[in-house]
């Protein structure tokens, strides 16, 4: 039996990765980081020594790719003129603020991880296998698409992150597709956790449990003060519900929160 | 290696370029489908109560150009989708809601596969509303809903969409609401360049106050410089045609036809918009579709230039195309 915890989307939430740093490696064999290490959060320099400490096998996100390339944006593939305001706020402050040292190390990333443990081909991507920022959100992806994709990765296990919002589909092929939600932000379902994932693999079967993470969310939000960062982002942080970057969203995931 | 852009029909191992030499439009690049990511059925045809003036399948009241889908042949055609790993299904037409099985046909869809449905909505009554909602819910997709509403004012909108026409939307968007739903209020593009702040605060407060849809969803599309939005423009369209300079580097899924399909009474289509073409017909049935098209129409352009409009996410109307904006960031 093995145990791998898995997490992606930290958005410089630099609590909330030692929260889980600290309760997932005594719980897991290894644990992997599906990238996307900026954004959002204050001071993005901080999460990169709590990844390196605690040996976390860490891939590219589309927001690690844009900071290594000095890209013009995040790629977060949002399309919407609300949605881009803020993301661009946060993304020159992370551009501006994330050391060239740690610029080259996400560049180094690699795209993606596979891995064959107990029986099982696990493949660990940001957004799909086909695409570095595309969504995989719930309600977005049927059974007939997560299948391709499983063929398409040469995959029995799935896990992606990048939209942030955790779930898990057991598919009738009996292969599955989890994504593995974020640390970064809460889900915007009013509490104020965030989440990763915990694949539980033993003889050619999978089990998912997703964990919760408190963290000191009021001590972020002071972080994010100090920084001057908005306050739509701090809000997040203190109610649970997203305020920005929500045209994104698809009917049943936009209908779920506040806004 | 070959571009993706190049590669010849499934099979045939030639480059395109020794392919496309025997056709005519020697010089249109061509497109395969990639991966069928959306379906699109366009389900009561040309058949429309409504006959706005861009349009761009010209559909209207007497307009037979295509009819309605039969709910079997939307049945195995859904089959077929599924077999192929399709991601959503999208309803449109015409006016989908004229069709008298379309509530059946989306609950069929919605057991698959995420479904949209495209309505200018001034048939969705109390009891049509009450459904949808139904439907919703008892699926593990989304359901979309996406209106259409071509300004904030009143007569502005009515112009191009008929006279009553702004009333009985809003008071559909407020019994959507009321139940639940979130419609994508879709938006086709009539202001000017920088325009696009000033009209998003216009629409938010119309909504708000006259259908109760406080953070309302907006979808801006560009117009299309196709059927009666065509005759309209007349003169002042001058799109070139994508050149396979163009797509070099192109993201692959940029373009409709890499990803989609449109199936219709008559066929099937390589896009929802080239419906009217004959070149565009792909072939009976999904089945036997030909796997690529060469993009030989000025509407091409469009897509080019703005993505994949047609999809749910808003579209990026301001400034560049989406693939110019991948420029390296300039020094500060
Ligand atoms: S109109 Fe757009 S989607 Fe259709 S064939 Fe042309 S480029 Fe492709
Ligand atoms: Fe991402």
């Amino acid at each position: 039996m093995r145990r791998l915890a898995i997490f992606g989307g930290i958005y410089s939430n630099h609590l909330a990765l030692a929260a889980a740093l600290a309760d997932a490696t005594c719980r897991a064999d290894a644990v992997y980081c599906l990238g996307d290490l900026g954004a959002f959060g204050p001071s993005p320099d901080r999460v990169f020594p709590l990844l390196h400490d605690s040996d976390v096998a860490t891939i590219q996100g589309n927001y690690d790719n844009s900071l290594a390339l000095g890209l013009a944006d995040c790629q977060c593939g949002y399309t919407d003129p609300r949605d881009n305001f803020f993301a661009r706020l946060s993304y020159d402050y992370t551009f501006r603020r994330t050391s060239p040292a740690n610029k080259v190390w996400l560049g180094a990333l690699p795209a993606s991880l596979h891995l064959e443990i107990e029986g099982l081909r696990v493949a660990l991507f940001h957004g799909s296998p086909r695409k570095m920022n595309e969504f995989l959100w719930e309600s977005t992806c049927s059974d007939a698409f997560l299948e391709y994709l499983l063929d398409f990765a040469r995959a029995d296990v799935l896990c992606v992150t990048h939209t942030g919002i955790k779930w898990h589909r057991a598919l009738p092929s009996g292969r599955h597709v989890v994504n593995v939600g974020v640390l970064g932000r809460p889900e915007n379902d009013g509490q104020t956790n965030v989440w990763y994932a915990l694949l539980t693999l033993a003889n050619r079967s999978l089990s998912v449990e997703f964990v919760p993470v408190a963290y000191d969310h009021h001590a972020l939000a002071a972080e994010m003060r100090a920084e001057r960062l908005p306050a739509e982002f701090i809000e997040t942080i203190l109610t649970g519900w997203w305020t920005t970057c929500l045209e994104i969203l698809p009917h049943k995931e936009r209908a779920r929160g506040r806004f | 290696m070959i571009p993706w852009w190049m590669w010849g029909p499934e099979g045939s191992g030639q480059p395109l370029e020794i392919l496309a030499a025997e056709k005519k439009r020697m010089n249109h690049p061509r497109v395969q489908l990639l991966h069928l990511d959306n379906l699109w059925f366009q389900v009561t045809g040309t058949f429309c109560n409504l006959a706005c003036t861009h349009c761009f399948n010209g559909s209207g009241p007497n307009v037979s150009t295509f009819g309605f889908l039969a709910p079997a042949d939307v049945e195995r055609e859904l089959g077929q989708a599924v077999r192929l790993g399709v991601r959503e299904i999208f309803f449109t037409g015409g006016e989908p809601f004229l069709h008298p099985a379309l509530l059946e046909m989306l609950e069929a869809s919605l057991r698959v596969a995420p479904t949209t449905v495209l309505t200018n909505a001034t048939i969705l009554p109390e009891p049509t509303a009450a459904r949808l909602a139904e439907i919703e819910r008892a699926s593990r997709y989304s359901l979309e809903i996406r209106v259409s509403l071509d300004s904030p004012e009143e007569a502005a909108n009515d112009a191009v969409r008929g006279l009553g026409v702004f009333t009985r939307v809003l008071a559909s968007i407020e019994r959507l609401c009321r139940h639940g739903l979130l419609p994508l209020v879709s938006v086709v593009r009539d202001w000017p360049l920088g325009g696009e702040p000033e009209i998003l605060a216009r629409f938010t407060r119309l909504l708000s106050e006259r259908a109760g849809y406080h953070r309302p969803r907006l979808k801006f599309l560009p117009v299309l410089p196709l059927g009666r939005e065509l005759v309209r423009i007349g003169a002042d369209h001058d799109e070139p045609f994508v050149t396979e300079e163009m797509l070099r580097g192109l993201e692959p899924d940029l373009l409709m036809c890499s990803n989609s399909r449109a199936v219709t009474d008559r066929g099937v289509w390589v896009c929802p918009l080239l419906v009217e073409m004959p070149d565009a017909r792909l072939g009976d049935r999904l089945a036997n579709a030909a796997p690529t098209y060469a993009l030989g129409h000025r509407v091409c352009f469009t897509c080019y230039e703005y993505g994949t409009f047609c999809s749910n996410v808003s579209t990026a109307i301001e400034g560049a195309a989406p693939h110019a904006q991948r420029a390296p960031r300039p020094e500060p």
